[in-house]
């Protein structure tokens, strides 16, 4: 069975956040949740408010990029943290949940704040193993 | 960086010749040490920019250039709209019109030197900083418009400040050509509580000592005395700059194959300058630096109002705001014709030189200040703008250090609350929420500022005047 994992990587002055699951719906998944990671330890929010999401774009690439800055406009307008995500994807429609909390800056010390999704190193592809990988640079 | 593919001109210029889809050659300026420094992705990067249609003359990297997305941080290019040039949003960033201001203080280390702690503290309650972090004001739709329209100007009128400020900030405070019909609810949304907010990352507010006086004249014009203190403000156009760059990004990718456009990044989706589109990213954005500029001068006000309960005499007299992230129309003369230009300046400040129609009369002896930013235990550099500068680059200089760091090579080579303990000890106060942050802004995340600020020295981009060391840095 595919391992489930979010990763953030080295990007110059930003971030890149890379999701991995056994479908693409787990790889955005995945990626949202390195992209939450980011800003805060993952440890320290409490799964105790749920955001619905939606979003459609022409292709996959692009999709990935819509989802992971509609997660950073919830974070922005709702001053809150993430800790899960869930995504279901029919063709290029995207509905996500994301878990999390209000964000209190003396517990969750938040490291840096997304500005937005770069389409640069956009990638969205399945490996020979069947494996989902969803990858994005975040400006922060 | 690989030399193999740059040619030197001269010690602190190389040059890239046009090859495949490039339209004009890509030019480097940093010496021999800083190309050296650099990745390769600046190459690529600046390359891939002079790809772009209807650019004029070449596209630039500056000496603090680095990798970013689409430009490098630190890349200018200049588009001729009659010559079917295009706008680029991610030629702009998105922390658009993000920039500095300094202001001018008449006290000395010795004078803040009792104080340090309460002000740092008093400045840290007082300016809301770091994710999630809110403004006292909260703008209604009607408001959010005429601040988009106003900016500086917008928030002196509400009692932010003075209009004594407003000609020592660039475009007189207000940017000409705004839009906020061109601006998503999305973005207004964003912005309608963060009015007044320093953000993160990299954006400080800085107390600092001036510590070296290279041009004497010059900083005397700036009011710029060894010794003295002086506060500088770096930051932008928080989210509602953010919101407008994915919004108009992801509109330029879509629409570019209609537009007939094609780019070898999708991070550089752009549109023809004279489309309906280009002109609605055009007023949108002139709308984000009406907010940036409006941000800075809520921010210069609060900062008045903690000194002057330390200091009641101190008056916090603004030097001058430049911002880094914009597209500017300027006429430039080139090959001997002046043209009028679209010039994207991402990470990269204006350095109009003495006598400039676009200067306040104050300044016309010298030339614009151009701020270098440091990270919190490093130095910052002053520098003015010079009459042949207006031949390299558009009249642009550097704008920071530039990372050498990335991020996550940053958290695993330092931790905050030693940063903050190993600062303190070397005499500078840092508050921020966020020790993770700080981290990963660590000064030795940084490029050694000094080298950058000689190669732009060096290379005729701009002229030394100052050097500021930190004495309290606010962080978000």
């Amino acid at each position: 069975m595919t391992e489930e994992q979010a990763v953030q990587f080295p990007h110059g002055a930003d971030i890149g956040v890379r999701g991995t699951g056994a479908t693409r719906a787990a790889a955005f998944a995945q990626a949202a949740a390195a992209l939450a990671a980011s800003v805060v330890e993952p440890a320290t929010v409490s799964p105790i408010e749920v955001v619905s999401i939606t979003c459609s774009a022409p292709d996959d690439r692009l999709l990935l990029c819509d989802w992971l800055n509609a997660v950073i406009y919830e974070m922005a307008v709702r001053r809150m943290v993430f800790r899960r995500f869930e995504v279901s994807l029919q063709g290029q429609s995207l509905e996500g949940r994301a878990w999390g909390e209000a964000i209190d800056p003396a517990r969750h010390a938040p490291a840096v704040e997304p500005k937005g999704a770069t389409m640069s190193g956009l990638k969205v592809a399945q490996a020979r193993d069947g494996t989902w990988v969803a990858e994005c640079i975040v400006d922060v | 960086m690989d030399r193999s593919r740059l040619r030197r001109v001269s010690p602190n210029e190389w040059r890239i010749d046009p090859l495949g889809a490039m339209r004009v050659p890509a030019v480097i300026f940093a010496d021999a040490a800083l190309i050296d420094g650099m990745d390769d992705k600046v190459a690529e990067q600046i390359c891939n920019v002079a790809c772009l249609p209807g650019i004029v003359e070449a596209a630039y990297a500056l000496p603090d250039a680095h990798w970013g997305y689409g430009f490098p941080i630190g890349g200018v290019a200049a588009f001729d709209a009659a010559a079917d040039g295009v706008i680029c949003a991610g030629g702009v960033g998105f922390d658009i019109s993000c920039g500095v201001r300094t202001l001018l203080t008449g006290l000395t280390r010795a004078d803040i030197e009792p104080q340090k702690l309460a002000l740092a503290d008093s400045l840290f309650r007082q300016v809301p900083a770091g994710l999630g972090s809110r403004g006292k004001l909260d703008l209604e739709p009607a408001e959010m418009d005429a601040m988009l329209h106003g900016g500086a100007g917008w928030a002196v009128e509400r009692g932010y400040g003075s209009a004594e400020d407003l000609p020592l900030v660039e475009e007189g405070g207000v940017m000409a050509g705004a839009l906020a019909s061109a601006v998503s609810d999305k973005a207004k949304t964003r912005q309608r509580q963060e009015m007044g907010t320093l953000g993160s990352g990299n954006h400080y507010l800085e107390v600092q000592e001036i510590v070296e006086v290279t041009d004497p004249a010059a900083a005397a014009v700036f009011g710029l005395r060894l010794g003295a203190i002086v506060v500088s403000i770096h930051c932008g156009s928080r989210g509602l700059g953010h919101q407008i760059a994915t919004d108009y990004q992801r509109e330029m990718a879509i629409a570019m194959p209609q537009l007939g456009i094609t780019v070898p990044d999708l991070d550089l989706a752009c549109a023809p300058i004279r489309s309906e589109l280009g002109a609605r990213y055009l007023g949108a954005m002139r709308a984000a630096i009406n907010c940036a500029l409006a941000n800075r001068q809520i921010i210069t006000e609060l900062t008045r109002r903690v000194f002057k309960h330390y200091f009641p005499r101190e008056k916090l007299d603004l030097l001058f705001d430049v911002s880094h992230n914009t597209c500017k129309q300027e006429t430039h003369r080139v090959a001997g014709r002046a043209r009028d230009l679209f010039v994207h300046r991402k990470g990269a400040t204006r350095a109009f030189g003495p006598g400039h129609g676009e200067l306040p009369p104050e300044l016309w002896k010298v030339g614009q200040p151009v701020f270098i930013g440091g990270s919190m235990g490093t130095r910052s550099a002053i520098m003015m703008g010079i009459g042949d500068g207006e031949e390299r680059a558009f009249a642009s200089a550097c704008h920071g250090a530039g990372r050498q760091l990335s991020r996550h090579q940053a958290l695993k080579r330092w931790h905050g609350r030693q940063v903050v303990d190993d600062l303190a000890a070397a005499g500078v106060i840092i508050r921020s929420p966020s020790p993770r942050g700080v981290a990963e802004e660590a000064p030795g995340a940084y490029k050694d500022i000094g080298a950058v600020v000689e190669a732009a020295h060096a290379a005729g981009l701009a002229r030394k005047v100052a050097m500021l060391a930190p004495v309290v840095c606010i962080k978000g």
